[in-house]
């Protein structure tokens, strides 16, 4: 890592009329490391990607590549390659010529092609196929074509909208540990775009989440799951239980928030609130499913949550249990399956207990959900 | 409900193919005027005839260069139109379009005369002699065609364009493709079935045009316009023999599109790559549930044949036995009108002046030749008049074939006999 290209946005504003696509973008990718943006869909991710692969030019502010003001800069001369959403495979040629199209545009001879689209086929474990046309190939061969396709090129920079929204469950998570493998293999910056946190979580060394048009949180995975910096974030990127209230003190990092139904709950602060949080202030704490256990002890205050059980489900790996929460929300607890036989506690009350340093308090705030 | 349906499809298809079927029969028929009925002599002399005819030769070959020029023009035209109209900003896309496609609205005698005009006064502007190729009638045909044709080329476009990923445009341009490069491998091919039905279209339009051709075609008639001059002189049955082979030529060119489509489908179907099914020729196989090849060899059949039985057959046997069937025919007609006339005299002399003589005349309506009501009173005058006069009326006056056909036949079968031919 560090030897690549790498890419930077500077106040990156982009309008399409009176319409905001991205607000005040400033992202600073690493050269050779893979970088997510993650965020649901309409929220401004394609913009940014064809800001960087040239096909728009921002509103305002710059992008540069290797340092490299890339204003006024076409695709076509940009080091840049960009996996599109549905791919776009020329349906037209076959597959070698797919794979080479950018040696042809080059004036490469069809021979040297050839050899080269063998090697690259190989890569892609599609020896064989190269005569084939692309409405030929299952929905994974054509994303590995797409992926040969770009790599033929040789960009610094390879840009992935959304590859794998397409295939099925089983192919996405398969694809997902080669693209990985690939990106280290070729050493190259990855710019990858999803809405699926599992993808960006798995596979990046950073991921940004967006929400319509703003960046909320730059960070790796794991901060970003444990350490969200806004509630948008907390809500989006994985499961989380909600509960509302007013800050009712606050001390070293940690914040005491009482809550309508639930009681007073104690929590870290989390995300850029931890020096300006204070008491009276409306604010949301998050509580992931797995932070929570049955507690052994119901005497104590601050880190407990009674409620009734309304629903067990066992899916394997864990027991979710489901209990009413605040406004008719409910809230989920996940327990890890120890192969041992439990008994049901439907329409009982529970007491459940959680750590405080892994429950986050945030300002009040926007959620994904709403 | 069947037996409605049946009788619905054979007058409509009567009425479409009858007029076609009816006129390619006359091409075969010994008369002088193209006419089915009554069925003389079967004869090819009329392919002779239209092969020998210099106006209609060089009218065919006039319209080919035409047709050839108008489909390239139009071609281009038409694709940049579409192309234009794709990239316009979305606001005038409306505007565009309704100026690109108004061509096809205004009247093809419009556009005639304002090509001509619009020529004439950008030659004069140059200060070009009026032998210039601004007034080159081939020129002139073909951008005055090429103003409503490329229309019609340009909606084939859009209609294809419509269809077009832009992605794959980008997609290309990404991996360092010029904008050239792109339009070249990636647009054009895509294109490419556009192009083929534009240009087909573009060639039959052009080579059927007649009031815009008519303005501008100077010191070159296309074939319409040899056809139109030919109509207005008097026309003979090598008229129906052009027409029975351009429906040949029509039936065989769809037909044979029909057979490649079906083969391309069939070998799409079977998983099988198209060259392997479209290369070779595979009759059995072909024929299995394919209609149009099925036809198409009957077709073949039938024109061989048709060939080889007229290089050996020859209607002169025929055409002296009708004629002097007719001519027998002829002078009973003559001898009886003479003899009517002499009654009439007679009668005249008996009741005074009588206008319209023909009138109380029944016999010689039911006894004439033809079938026409014209014949029977025109009958009467030819025989009194000197003959030129009396083929010509009728013929401006009425165009039809049953109507005057028996005037015809016996200024015609005079003649001949005359001339001792
Ligand atoms: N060319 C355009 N003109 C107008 N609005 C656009 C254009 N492209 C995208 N948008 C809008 O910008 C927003 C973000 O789009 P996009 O970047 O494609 O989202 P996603 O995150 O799903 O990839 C959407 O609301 C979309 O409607
Ligand atoms: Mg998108």
């Amino acid at each position: 890592m560090g030897a690549g290209v790498g890419v930077e946005l500077k106040d990156v504003w982009i309008r399409f009329g009176d319409f905001v696509a991205v607000r005040e973008a400033n992202v600073n990718i690493e050269g050779g490391s893979f970088f997510s943006f993650l965020g649901p869909s309409g929220c401004g991710k394609t913009t940014i990607l064809r800001a960087v692969s040239g096909f728009l030019e921002p509103s305002d502010g710059q992008v540069l590549i290797g340092g490299k003001d890339m204003a006024g800069i076409g695709p076509n001369k940009r080091p840049t390659a960009l996996i599109f959403q549905n791919l776009a495979l020329f349906p037209l040629m076959k597959v070698w010529e797919n794979i080479t199209f950018s040696l042809e545009v080059q004036g490469i001879g069809a021979a040297d092609r050839r050899k080269r689209a063998d090697e690259l086929l190989e890569m892609i474990a599609l020896t064989g196929q190269g005569d084939k046309l692309p409405s030929e190939l299952s929905g994974g061969q054509k994303q590995r074509v797409a992926i040969a396709r770009a790599l033929c090129a040789q960009p610094d920079v390879l840009l992935l909208d959304e590859p794998l929204s397409a295939l099925d469950l089983k192919l996405r998570q398969h694809m997902r540990t080669e693209l990985r493998q690939i990106q280290q293999r070729v050493g190259i910056t990855f710019i990858y775009i999803t809405h699926d946190q599992g993808e960006a979580l798995t596979m990046s060394d950073r991921v940004a989440v967006m929400r319509h048009g703003i960046i909320d949180q730059i960070s790796d995975g794991q901060s970003i799951y444990d350490d969200p910096s806004t509630p948008f974030v907390a809500s989006f990127v994985g499961e989380n239980n909600v509960f509302r209230g007013k800050v009712k003190s606050v001390e070293n990092g940690m914040a005491v928030v009482s809550t309508n139904r639930t009681g007073d709950l104690r929590a870290r602060i989390g995300g850029a609130a931890k020096n300006n949080l204070k008491a009276g202030d409306e604010a949301m704490i998050f509580i992931r499913p797995e932070a929570f256990s049955i507690a052994t002890d119901t005497g104590n205050t601050g880190n407990q949550v009674k409620a009734l059980v309304t629903n067990e489900e066992f899916e394997g790996q864990a027991y979710n249990v489901f209990l009413e929460g605040d406004e008719g929300k409910q809230i989920k607890m996940s327990l890890v399956n120890q192969g041992k036989v439990r008994s049901s506690s439907m329409g009982k009350d529970m007491t459940l207990e959680y750590d405080p340093e892994q429950a986050t308090v945030l300002p009040k705030g926007e959620l994904a959900s709403e | 409900m069947k037996v409605f349906l049946g009788l619905y499809l054979v007058v409509f298809f009567g009425y479409l193919l009858g007029p076609l079927v009816i006129m390619s029969i006359t091409g075969f028929n010994s008369p002088g005027f193209p006419r089915a009925a009554p069925w003389e002599c079967l004869t090819f002399e009329w392919f002779d005839v239209l092969y020998n005819d210099k106006r209609i030769v060089n009218g065919i070959q006039n319209s080919l260069i035409i047709g050839i020029g108008t489909v390239i023009l139009s071609v281009v035209m038409g694709m940049a139109g579409s192309l234009v109209l794709t990239q316009i900003w979305p606001k005038l896309r409306a505007t565009y379009y309704t100026i690109v496609i108004a061509p096809i609205l205004i009247p093809g005698v419009v556009l005639g005369i304002s090509t001509l005009v619009f020529w004439d006064r950008i030659n004069v502007m140059l200060g070009f002699t009026s032998d210039s190729f601004l007034h080159n009638g081939i020129f002139l045909t073909i951008l005055g065609q090429s103003t409503f044709i490329a229309s019609y080329c340009m909606l084939v476009f859009v209609a294809r364009l419509q269809r077009f990923d832009v992605g794959l445009t980008e997609a290309a341009l990404d991996l360092g493709a010029t904008n050239v490069q792109a339009f070249r491998k990636i647009l054009l091919p895509f294109l490419k079935p556009a192009i083929g039905s534009a240009a087909v279209l573009a060639f039959l339009a052009s080579f059927e045009n007649y009031n815009t051709t008519t303005f501008t075609f100077g010191k070159y008639p296309t074939l319409t316009i040899e056809l139109a001059q030919k109509v207005r002189y008097g026309i003979n049955p090598s008229i129906s023999t052009l027409a029975f082979l351009i429906v040949v030529l029509t039936i065989v060119g769809a037909l044979s599109h029909e057979i490649y489509q079906r083969r391309k489908q069939l070998a799409l179907a079977n998983g099988a790559p198209v060259g392997a099914v479209t290369g070779g020729f595979q009759l059995p196989k072909l024929l299995r549930g394919n209609p149009a090849a099925i036809v198409m060899v009957i077709l073949a059949v039938g024109g061989f044949s048709t060939i080889w039985f007229a290089s050996v057959y020859s209607p002169e046997a025929c055409k002296i036995e009708v004629r002097e069937e007719k001519r027998a025919h002829q002078q009973q007609l003559i001898d009886q009108i003479k003899q009517q006339q002499i009654e009439r005299e007679q009668q005249k002399l008996q009741k005074g002046p009588d206008i319209f003589g023909a009138d109380k005349n029944p016999a010689g309506t039911l006894e004439s030749p033809g079938k026409g009501s014209f014949g029977s009173v025109f009958d009467p005058q030819n025989l009194d008049k000197a003959g030129p006069e009396g083929s010509t009326a009728p013929s401006s006056a009425n165009p039809g074939a049953g109507a005057f056909g028996s005037v015809f036949d016996t200024q015609n079968l005079k003649k001949q006999t005359e001339s001792g031919n």
